[in-house]
This record gives structure tokens, C-alpha cells and sequence, in this order.
């Protein structure tokens, strides 16, 4: 993009009128992939939108009592229950990484590569430790004999949607992990300095790309928040 | 070194400064266009057989892939409403149609038509081949994941026609998919059947979202110079619409297939209610059938508008090419598209009512639905106006156009009967039904596919389709159309239920029996009719007449492409530069009848076109 032609644009609502009646672009200075991943996350809005509704219609509408989350969820530190202990810690860990995330970006763009990759690395490892915390409260249920398809603690849905939910969460948190241990390594190898095109797209890799994992993680974390409140706090 | 380096570079460079220069030197330069904000595009040039047309990542190959993938799952389509016909209007002909393959031919057929053939062919087909043409960029701006894309849809139509081989064959029950009896043995596929339907619709989804990505962005961020929102054809304006559409229904179709699969999988009862089956209680219990229908339509609502609206920007634009006259009410047309889009959203439970919600829901759905009667009526009147005085050229793809205005106005009509709930609830499962939606979101977008096709083959291959054959296959098409479902309105009002096997020897049925069989000799012929088409397009392929530039003399920038058929990058060395929007016929003052898009103002001084 060249700059000249995007510098003295009108701002605030003239500029949205100026923008979304210009010629060759809508959203001026802004890049392809970043705006792909914007309006992916809007679907992907919708995806657990209908999830989360169709949770509180099944939650709501159930004929058996729903159970007891803050004692389903909570655990024995010595043998008092300490009620949503482990998810507060997963939630701390899953927030502190998008912190972690933010910087990497910040650090991305001034083109401080070893800083970039070590937020980029620290943020992949606290989005693992989340996965696996999940993990350890998915076999502690399991072990309690929570199934999909039953539940000993009252009714059945209870099981079929936490599992399916913070399952399809859980694949999204896992997806970006993977994304960012790949681009950690690539950080720390230098793709996005030298321009390196892709192994698969044969596309130039640059800083912007940190941005965008970014704005993937931030979702998912912000998607988290709603499953938090929606299945403990409730 | 150094050299080479800089002889490597100097086209380039010389190209972008004299972009730069040319356009910036003065300002108030009546041809002055915005100078360029965005570099040029970085593409991948395929150089073996395979990265050229079968891991191609060049929208115009991967839109005929796209096309023809979606044409032979229409062509199965085809064949199984032949057969479902057969049995309606001569029960026990053919002895292999028993009452469980009825319902597997039903489903797929209505599955395959609407997801995998239309919506498939408007935004895959057409929208890949026309949507980097039409906005004058290289290619669409991810052509790595728009290549994804094809093939997650073929693997999606290959796991759906495995399922056509799997023991109990392919699901029976209904498009709609409705459990709880999806997933029950009483239903024919209820084991692998259903399992494959639903992961092939969630590679659909997952295929169509990277597609989608590219379209969207492609329209909103990578046009050519000078071609603003407003002066984007109204087939882009469609195609754009439908993809926003799809990008926020289909994941309800996704969720709902990932909730049944489970259902169906691991016996979880998220649309399950406690259920006896032969005497036998099943686990399931306390689940919710309403839901799924609320999730389904969700999706299937606005799926209805992701199939309609690209048929009226195409149509659209056919129609002003070939009546040689500017589109009426533009700006209309683009906000009744937006809007149609818009309300889609607020209407699915129309297709409830009978379903047992509560009354005041059906009272909003049924107001919601009547204000879409709104921009679409408004629409078909500014059809009518750009063809009222103008200089209509009665070709192939005029023909076509009219027809979909015809079955488009029948099928609209028959759309407000069934949108008011006391109408609807005697009509509602019977083949008034039937009627209904085929005309509006079958007959009418086939319609415009097959006029498109004649429109652009030329660009796409380089030879003209023939026109003969072209008007048999209309008129053979229309008019039987016509004949199979102006009688099903009928046969609704009699109250025929849909999806029966057979009639029996219901007495007050007896008036049906002649009309069924009038109706399955129709299909039979109509659907021969579409392999003349087939055979036209082959043959035109080679002795099809030569069409050279611009046979249509269109203004839109896809026939301006500095070689025809486009080659990989559009564009040739430089993307062209917009100067107006691609209406312009016809105008009073300039010497041919048309001014293509790139035309600038000081070429047509003396003519009098629309400020756009």
C-alpha cells in the first residue's frame, strides 16, 4: 500500500461516507488478511451464538433438575471444596495470554523479532497449559461419571453441552496453539523480516500476520469469558 | 548482480510511477480518478498441468470447477426427481421405486438442488469466474485458500454421493432433515445415511466460508481504480449480498449438524424428547425437535436468499445488456438487495407454523414476511421499466430473462399466500407447497443460470452457443416448467399431501390421478430438454462461431479483458481504470449505443450520461 494516497482523508462519519463511497477500497489502509479474519470472526460469532442459545434453551426447557455448578465445578484443596477454583485459574491463564499476545504484536510491528517470538512462545505455552487444564476438569468429570449422553448429578443436557461446547472451544484454543508454536517459529527464524513466502500459499510473510493470529486469539479468549459465565456463573 | 537485479525491476517500476504521475498531475483533469492505494497483486503462476487446472489457484478455473462439479450433482438431482415422478404419476411402473427409495430420491433431491447445485453454482460458479472480472482485480485476494475451497466442496458432493453406497443407503427424511426421525431406524438411511449427509453439509460449510472470505474482501477491498460501491454491477452487488448472508446462516446449519451428529453418534438429547420406540423407551429424553427446526431455518431462510439474490443481480444485468437500456433505479436495486437481505434474517419461522409455537410468533413472522413482498416487488417493477421502451434484442438470453420474470411474479405471488398463517396452515405440506417454491427458488434462478450461461459462454470459451438450439431449449423448458407446476397448485388446493409415496385409492383424490400423470410426462420432457442444452455447450466448444471481443457490446469490465477468453492476472499489463458504472446504453449524445466502464469523460463530451 502506498501511503501518500491514504494520508489527508477525511475522519470520523464524513470519513466512513468518504471511505465506503470511494473507488478501490472500503475500509482505507487496511489489510486483506486482517479483514478476512474479521469478518471469519463474525461468522464464527454466529457459530457460538447458536451454540450458547440453543445451551440456554436446552437448560431452560430441561424436564430433570439442572445441576448444582458451583458444586459440579469445584475442588478439594485438603477436603474443602473450593468452588470454581480450577476455572478461575484457567481463565487468568487463557486472559494472560491474550496480554502476552497484545505485546507480541506491539513487538511485531517495531520489528523487534526476539521479543515478538518470545511473547509469541509464551502465549502458545499459556494457551497449552489452558488445554491441558481443560483436559484434567474433563477426565475429573468423566471420572465422576458425567457423559454426553448421561449424568448422575441431574439432567442429562448438562453433560451433552458442556462437553460439546468447551469441546468445539477447546478445538478453537488448540487450532490457535498449533498456529502459534508455527509462528513462533517462524518469528524466531526471521520469515517476517526477510519476506519469506509461505511453504503452502507462496505468499510474502510479514509482521502483520502476528496481528492477525492475534485477533483470533483475543476472540477465542473473549469466547471463553462467555462460556465461562454462561455454564459456571449460572 | 546489480544489475540484473534493476533490469528485473524496471517494468515494474516504470508502471507504478506513471500511474502515480499520470493521475496525480492535475486535479481538476475531468478524467481525474483517485491514483492507486493498493500495489499489485502477488500471484501464483501455475506451471505444471496440475497447478494449472486441478490445484489452479486462478478464480476463473477454479469457478468452472465449481460450475461443473455443481452441474453433474444437479444432473443426479435431475434424475431423481425423474424418478420420484414416475412413481407419482405411474405408481408401480418401476418396480425398484419402493416406498423408503422414494424417500432417499426426495431427499437428496432437495438437499443436491439447493446447497450443492444452486448455491454452489451462483457464488462458486459464477461468483469466482465474474467477481475479480467484474471489480477489475488480478484474481480473488487468497487464491491459495479460494483453491481450498473448491476441493473441501468436492470432497463434500463426493461424501454425499457416498452415500448413496452405503448399506441402508442415503437418509429419507425430507431436505429439511427434521429429527426426531432423522436419526431413527423408522426413517430409511437412519445409520450411515444421515451420519454422511451431515458431515458432507459441514465440509460444505467449512468449504464455502473460505470461498466466501475471498468474495467478500475481494469486493470490499481489491477493486480497480476508479469503480466505487455504486458503480459495481448489480450481479457483483448480488453475489456480495448472498455471501453475507451465508457467512452468518450457515453456521446455524453447521451447529445443527454438529447436535444431530452427536445425537445420532453418542446419543446425546440436545433434539430428542423421551422417545418409545416398538414398545421399547430409548434413552434419549428431554431434548428439544423445535429447536432444530428453529436453528435449520435459521440457515435454510436466508439459504433461500443466498439462491435469489445473485439470480437478480444477474438478471439484472442481463436484461439491461439486452434490452439496451440502463438498469432502472440503480441505487434502488442495490438497497432493495440489501434489504431483502436484511429482512431474510427475520423471517424463518414461516416455514413453523404448523410446528407448534406459539400463535404470536407466526403473527411477527408473517408481518416480516409480507415487508419482503416490498423490495422485491420493486425490484420486478424496475425490470419491467428498464424493458418498457426499450430497444429489446429477442435473443437466447432475453428469452430467459423473461421467463424468470414470469415464474419469479407466479412464484411471489403464491409466496403471499403462504406467508399468512391461516392461509397457510390448510396449504402448508400440501403441493400448493410444492408449487410454490419451485417456481419462486427453483424454476426462476434455472432461469437465470441457464441465461447467464448463454450471456457468458462466449467470454468463458470463446465461441457463441448456438442460438437455435438455444430457443428450443427455452422454450421447451419454460413452457413445460409451466406444465408441471402451474397443476400442483391445484393439486394443493384439492389438498394432495406432499412427500406421499402413493395415493392409493383415496376417493376424493381421483381428479389427481390424470393431472399426476400429465405432470410426470412433463418432467420427463423437460428434463430431456436440459441435455440439449448439455449438447449445445459441447458442441459450441468446438464449432461453436468465434465470438472475438465484446459480442455482446456490454460495458461491464469483464468483457474488456485484454485477451479473450482472460487469461490467469485478468488484465493484461495494467488493471483498467473506471470511469462510470455499467449501464450506460444508449445515450443520447454518444456515437455508439453503449460506453464501457473504462471510457473516460472526455471521449464522450457530448453525451449525456448518468452521474455515477
Amino acid at each position: 500500500m502506498s501511503d501518500n494516497t491514504l494520508n489527508n482523508l477525511p475522519g470520523g462519519y464524513k470519513g466512513m461516507a468518504h471511505d465506503m463511497g470511494s473507488d478501490q477500497t472500503a475500509f482505507k489502509g487496511v489489510q486483506w488478511g486482517k479483514f478476512m479474519m474479521w469478518i471469519f470472526l463474525l461468522s464464527d460469532t454466529f457459530i457460538f451464538s447458536c451454540f450458547l442459545i440453543s445451551y440456554m434453551k436446552g437448560r431452560s426447557s430441561t424436564v430433570v433438575d439442572w445441576p448444582n455448578t458451583s458444586e459440579v465445578f469445584s475442588l478439594h484443596v485438603g477436603s474443602v471444596p473450593v468452588p470454581l477454583l480450577l476455572i478461575a485459574i484457567m481463565t487468568f491463564v487463557l486472559i494472560t495470554s491474550s496480554g502476552t499476545m497484545a505485546l507480541a504484536v506491539k513487538f511485531g510491528y517495531e520489528k523487534n523479532r526476539k521479543m515478538c517470538a518470545w511473547l509469541v512462545l509464551a502465549t502458545a505455552i499459556g494457551g497449552l497449559t489452558f488445554v491441558g487444564m481443560q483436559m484434567f476438569e474433563w477426565s475429573k468429570l468423566i471420572h465422576e461419571g458425567v457423559r454426553p449422553w448421561s449424568n448422575p448429578f441431574g439432567a442429562k443436557q448438562f453433560g451433552s453441552f458442556f462437553f460439546m461446547i468447551t469441546g468445539f472451544h477447546g478445538v478453537h484454543v488448540s487450532i490457535g496453539v498449533i498456529f502459534l508454536f508455527i509462528f513462533a517459529r517462524k518469528t524466531f527464524r526471521g520469515d517476517f523480516d526477510t519476506g519469506k513466502r509461505g511453504f503452502f500459499t507462496s505468499q510474502k510473510s510479514d509482521y502483520v500476520a502476528i496481528e492477525i493470529l492475534g485477533l483470533y486469539w483475543h476472540f477465542v479468549d473473549l469466547v471463553w469469558v462467555f462460556i465461562f459465565a454462561f455454564f459456571y456463573l449460572w | 548482480m546489480s544489475d540484473e537485479y534493476n533490469q528485473n525491476n524496471t517494468p515494474l517500476e516504470a508502471q507504478s510511477s506513471e500511474t502515480m504521475s499520470g493521475s496525480s498531475s492535475s486535479k481538476t483533469d475531468i478524467d481525474y480518478v483517485r491514483p492507486a492505494e493498493l500495489s499489485e497483486q502477488d500471484l501464483y503462476h501455475g506451471k505444471s498441468f496440475i497447478t494449472k487446472w486441478i490445484f489452479c489457484q486462478d478464480a476463473k478455473v477454479i469457478g468452472v470447477q465449481y460450475f461443473l462439479t455443481a452441474v453433474f450433482t444437479g444432473i443426479v438431482g435431475l434424475v431423481l426427481s425423474w424418478l420420484m415422478r414416475l412413481q407419482l404419476g405411474f405408481p408401480e411402473l418401476v418396480p425398484f421405486i419402493t416406498a423408503e427409495h422414494y424417500y432417499q430420491f426426495v431427499t437428496m433431491h432437495g438437499m443436491i438442488m439447493v446447497v450443492y447445485f444452486l448455491t454452489a453454482l451462483f457464488l462458486g460458479g459464477f461468483g469466482n469466474y465474474l467477481i475479480p472480472l467484474m471489480v477489475g482485480s488480478r484474481d480473488m485476494i487468497f487464491p491459495y485458500v479460494n483453491m481450498v475451497s473448491y476441493w473441501m466442496f468436492f470432497i463434500a458432493v463426493c461424501v454425499l454421493m457416498a452415500s448413496f453406497f452405503v448399506p441402508g443407503g442415503p437418509t429419507g427424511a425430507g431436505w429439511t432433515l427434521y429429527p426426531p426421525q432423522a436419526i431413527l431406524p423408522g426413517s430409511p438411511g437412519s445409520g450411515m445415511g444421515i451420519i454422511l449427509m451431515l458431515t458432507s453439509l459441514s465440509l460444505f460449510v467449512i468449504g464455502f466460508t473460505m470461498g466466501g472470505l475471498n468474495y467478500l474482501v475481494t469486493i470490499l477491498q481489491a477493486r480497480t481504480r476508479g469503480m466505487t460501491l455504486m458503480r459495481m454491477p448489480l450481479t457483483i452487488w448480488g453475489i456480495f449480498t448472498a455471501t453475507a448472508l451465508a457467512m452468518l446462516a450457515f453456521p446455524a446449519l453447521l451447529v445443527s449438524c454438529i447436535m444431530m451428529t452427536l445425537d445420532k453418534v453418542l446419543e446425546t438429547s440436545f433434539f430428542m424428547p423421551a422417545i418409545i420406540q416398538a414398545g421399547e423407551v430409548l434413552d434419549y429424553g428431554g431434548g428439544s425437535p423445535v429447536l432444530f427446526q428453529h436453528l435449520f431455518w435459521f440457515f435454510g431462510h436466508p439459504e433461500v436468499y443466498i439462491v435469489a439474490l445473485p439470480a437478480f443481480g444477474i438478471v439484472s444485468d442481463l436484461i439491461s445488456v439486452h434490452a439496451r437500456k440502463n438498469i432502472f433505479g440503480y441505487r434502488m436495486m442495490v438497497w432493495a438487495i440489501v434489504g431483502i437481505g436484511g429482512l431474510s434474517f427475520f423471517v424463518w419461522a414461516h416455514h413453523m407454523y404448523v410446528s407448534g409455537m406459539n400463535p404470536w410468533f407466526g403473527f411477527f413472522f408473517a408481518t416480516t414476511t409480507l415487508i419482503i413482498a416490498v423490495p422485491t416487488a420493486l425490484k420486478v417493477y424496475n425490470w419491467i421499466i428498464t424493458l418498457f421502451r426499450a430497444n429489446i434484442r429477442m435473443n437466447t438470453v432475453m428469452l430467459f430473462c423473461l421467463g424468470f420474470i414470469v415464474t419469479f411474479v407466479n412464484g411471489g405471488i403464491t409466496g403471499i399466500f403462504l406467508g399468512n398463517v391461516a392461509v397457510d396452515i390448510p396449504l402448508s405440506d400440501t403441493y400448493f407447497v410444492i408449487a410454490h417454491f419451485h417456481m419462486v427458488m427453483g424454476i426462476a434462478p434455472l432461469m437465470v443460470i441457464m441465461g447467464a450461461v448463454y450471456h457468458w459462454f462466449p467470454l468463458v470459451t470463446g465461441r457463441m452457443l448456438s442460438e437455435k438450439l438455444g430457443k428450443w431449449h427455452f422454450w421447451i423448458t419454460f413452457l413445460g416448467a409451466y406444465s408441471i407446476y402451474f397443476p400442483m397448485h391445484y393439486l394443493g388446493f384439492i389438498g394432495v399431501p406432499r412427500r406421499y409415496f402413493e395415493m392409493y385409492d383415496s376417493p376424493y383424490m381421483a381428479s389427481a390421478v390424470g393431472m399426476n400423470e400429465f405432470i410426470t410426462v412433463a418432467a420427463l420432457i423437460v428434463g430431456a430438454a436440459q441435455f440439449i442444452f448439455i449438447y449445445n455447450i459441447i458442441t459450441s466448444l468446438r464449432i461453436g462461431k468465434p465470438a472475438g471481443k465484446n459480442p455482446w457490446k456490454a460495458n461491464s469490465l469483464e468483457w474488456l479483458t485484454s485477451e479473450v477468453p482472460p487469461v490467469h492476472g485478468n488484465f493484461g499489463e495494467k488493471l483498467p481504470v473506471v470511469h462510470r458504472w455499467p449501464y450506460d446504453f444508449n445515450v443520447p449524445g454518444s456515437k455508439e449505443d453503449y460506453i464501457p466502464q473504462t471510457t473516460p469523460p472526455s471521449e464522450v463530451i457530448g453525451a449525456e450520461v448518468e452521474k455515477t
